[in-house]
């Protein structure tokens, strides 16, 4: 027998009604049937039966933020650092709107989150009664699925169902809207393993004949390259693990998305660094350049593609990808593999040694004989300075300072979050942590909460800038309240940066609104908060101050003042070719046209 | 442009499970993907398996009807997705109610093209008919044309009911 079901039978209170419960425990049971101990989220009229139902349990831990916003990254960052579901909890009409952002941006990321909403009682629903809005609605384009409860017999079933969507297939937030009175009636509690979805068969298997097919164009490419994505990494680290062998038997070059950062080491020999808009020289001359394009868990979104007629004109493109619906959306590809990746990798490689499959040496030879050229050009060079501390070096001192610690990086958006992609060595999956497709400011500080709360002892940063980080600063509050001791390492530049570099190439150096002339001494505010807060001005004193931030064990707010003009380099301009980077603000900065200024 | 993916007509048929909200997440879908609609049409097909049928007549180039098919395959509570014009051939009906208004020889005239349609006047009065009328889209189009001049007054029309021609199913 179910063991969960015997729990419930157990409970000498319902004596009378073995497995009745009210909606309110369903909750909590299930959340803990489904194996969960941490929840982010924040109480309100809507959900009080819920935070009841918390009080009376001692399981799991609640993690109380300062905005529905926060409590969804962290929820975000909590689910990449551990390949767990976030679950977060929320109350009606702006606690679920709040939550919006966040749930969007998971969506973008493929973050696997479970969203519970109070919502008002189903007799009010469409009353505007306080606190209603209408959540489903909202939330529909914005979640893999979802659900509004309106029986307390159903809860169980649904959110089980929530689970299973969240984290099967490509994963993503789903949201379940539950009215208060449902919270509060009686129903019937049904055990995960008694829940099939009437629907839901997510394909997860490849097609061995595609597979085949792969591994024959890449026995005789000549120009091969991988290009990965935040798809190996939602795989697990499994596949991350048969993507390195892949490539070390393989001997090919490999490049990643941002999302995909972490699966092959930035240490590893075949690294060409991060591809795309601020990728490496030789990432992106490689993907132009190639042969054979090997995409495995990647999107072909418009930050990697460049200008999309031009995209490696000459490549028989590979597209492994676990949503068919990526197939053929941006780029056609001659051979699709529908299927989870990291049972993609096992049976290529399955058939790589089966087959006895070898490469084309002397062509591959050549090949990194062009790609050590390209290496040459060193495009992440930067003019190093005595007096102002360069963002880049930076970011290379903290590197070097959080060498043999257990480091998970998050960022918030904008030119930060792109030199710590570019130059932050990532070695293993799960340990970077970044809003890609949605680009959410703020993102970075509350996902660093999730992620500490999920590993305790880890060394735990945030990479911000001091724009985004105003976003959802008050977080700091719940880092203080739970003791996280993460670093929120702000490269001050006193512009939104990426909007200044823009308005730099774009719109004739006219910095609209882009310079922020009132910032907070962030030193002092994080006084206030009870945290630490330290600053950094010149770089001599950079590595002392970094080395102070790591040691204490409390959560820092760390000022780096940095070199307010700093461009982020190097940059295919919005509308170009891989092969048409630019490299240094020294380069025609209007290279951008026409065409390529009204893309984002 | 003139190289440029031709443009087509297709109809696709989404057996879904009769869940709340569900006709909203399709035309959802289309909405904010930009994709077009030009019919849709949506009712329980299996009361005990609480399955509907939604019929949608789109257009597009094969790249966007590929997209299509795959976003509303994505989708949770969809059983299956086929196109009735490029994976099965299909058969489509569609049913119109066309009100007309006259007298004399327009009158006449109405009624008999009415029966060369093989429409049917299910409604009457001394200045007006109210047709029924069931085909392809196209014919019921060209009687709408020819009413016009007749004193046409109303249309309204389900939009289209498709179906694979031979034994298989679905």
């Amino acid at each position: 027998m179910d063991r969960n079901a015997t729990a419930v039978m157990s409970r000498p209170a319902q004596a009378n009604s073995a497995d009745e419960l009210s909606g309110a425990e369903i909750v909590i049971r299930a959340l803990k049937d489904q194996g969960v101990r941490h929840i982010f989220g924040y109480p309100g009229g809507a959900v009080l039966p819920i935070y009841d139902a918390l009080f009376a349990d001692n399981e799991i831990i609640h993690v109380l933020c300062r905005h529905e916003q926060g409590a969804v990254h962290a929820a975000e960052g909590y689910a990449r650092s551990t390949g767990k579901p976030g679950v977060v909890l929320v109350t009606s009409g702006p606690g679920a709107t709040n939550a919006v952002t966040g749930i969007t941006d998971a969506l973008m990321d493929s973050i696997p989150l479970v969203v519970l909403t109070g919502q008002v009682p189903t007799h009010l629903i469409g009353n505007d009664a306080f606190q209603e809005c209408d959540t489903v609605g909202i939330t529909r384009p914005c979640t893999k699925h979802n659900w509004l409860v309106k029986d307390a017999n159903d809860l169980a079933r649904t959110l089980h169902e929530a689970f299973q969507i969240a984290t099967t297939g490509r994963p993503g937030p789903v949201v379940v809207d539950i009215p208060k009175d449902v919270q509060f009636n009686k129903g019937t509690y049904v055990a995960p393993g008694s829940v099939h979805h009437r629907t839901w068969r997510p394909k997860t298997d490849p097609d061995l004949a595609q597979i085949v097919q792969a591994i024959d164009l890449m026995a005789h490419a000549k120009r091969p390259v991988f290009y990965t994505g935040g798809g190996i990494i939602n795989a697990g680290p499994e596949a991350s693990k048969m993507l390195r062998e892949l490539v070390e038997i393989t001997g090919f070059p490999i490049t990643s998305t941002l999302m995909g950062l972490g699966a092959y080491p930035a240490s590893g020999p075949q690294w060409l660094g991060m591809l795309g808009m601020h990728g490496t020289w030789e990432a992106n001359h490689a993907m132009h350049d190639c042969d054979v394009m090997i995409c495995l868990g990647a999107r072909f979104d418009d930050r990697v593609t460049g200008r999309i007629d031009v995209f490696a004109p000459d490549a028989k493109k590979i597209h492994l990808d676990i949503d068919a619906s990526q197939i053929n959306k941006n780029v056609r590809v001659d051979v699709p593999i529908v299927a989870d990746a990291a049972k993609a990798l096992k049976e290529m490689l399955h058939f790589w040694k089966t087959q006895r499959r070898k490469v084309d040496e002397p062509a591959l030879k050549e090949w990194w004989t062009q790609i050590a050229q390209w290496r040459k050009k060193d495009s992440l060079k930067f003019v190093t300075s005595e007096t102002i501390i360069k963002p880049q070096f930076a970011i290379d001192r903290l590197f070097a300072a959080t060498r043999g610690h257990d480091t998970y990086i998050t960022t918030e958006v904008g030119q930060h979050q792109m030199w710590a992609a570019q130059r932050f060595g990532f070695d293993d999956p799960n340990h970077w942590m970044t809003s890609g497709g949605l680009g959410t400011m703020g993102y970075g500080l509350p996902a660093a909460v999730g992620v500490q709360m999920a590993h305790p002892d880890a060394l735990v940063i945030d990479i911000a800038g001091e724009a985004s980080v105003q976003m959802t600063m008050q977080e700091m509050s719940t880092a203080v309240q739970y003791k996280l001791p993460v670093k929120i390492f702000i490269l001050n530049n006193q512009y939104m940066g990426m909007v200044r570099q823009w308005q730099q190439l774009l719109h004739g150096g006219r910095y609209s609104h882009s310079y922020s002339e009132a910032l907070p001494d962030f030193v002092k505010l994080a006084d206030a908060f009870g945290c630490v807060g330290l600053r950094a001005e010149n770089p001599g004193e950079l590595d002392d101050k970094i080395a102070e931030m790591i040691a204490v064990k409390r959560p820092v707010l760390f000022d780096c003042r940095v070199d307010p003009k700093e461009n982020c380099y190097p940059m295919i301009p919005s509308g170009r070719a891989h092969n048409e980077m630019i490299l240094s603000d020294a380069e025609d900065g209007s290279a951008m046209g026409e065409a390529g200024k009204i893309l984002v | 442009m003139s190289n440029a993916p031709k443009i087509a007509r297709h109809t696709i048929a989404v057996l879904v499970d009769n869940e709340a909200g569900v006709l909203a997440r399709v035309i959802g879908l289309f909405s904010g993907r930009g994709y077009n609609i030009e019919s849709l049409t949506v009712a329980e097909v299996d009361h005990a398996a609480r399955t509907s049928r939604i019929t949608i007549v789109t257009s597009g180039t094969p790249d966007v009807i590929e997209q299509i098919e795959a976003q509303l395959g994505r989708l949770v509570p969809i059983h299956r997705v086929v196109n009735w014009t490029t994976a099965k051939p299909g058969i489509e009906r569609e049913m119109a109610l066309i009100k007309v208004v006259g007298t004399g020889e327009k009158r006449v005239e109405a009624l008999r093209l009415a029966d060369a349609f093989r429409a049917r006047v299910i409604d009457t009065t001394h200045t007006s008919f109210i047709f029924e009328i069931t085909g392809a889209p196209d014919k019921i189009d060209a009687f709408v044309d020819l009413m016009r001049p007749l004193g046409l007054a109303d249309v309204s029309r389900t939009g289209v009911a498709a179906i694979s021609r031979g034994p298989e199913a679905m």
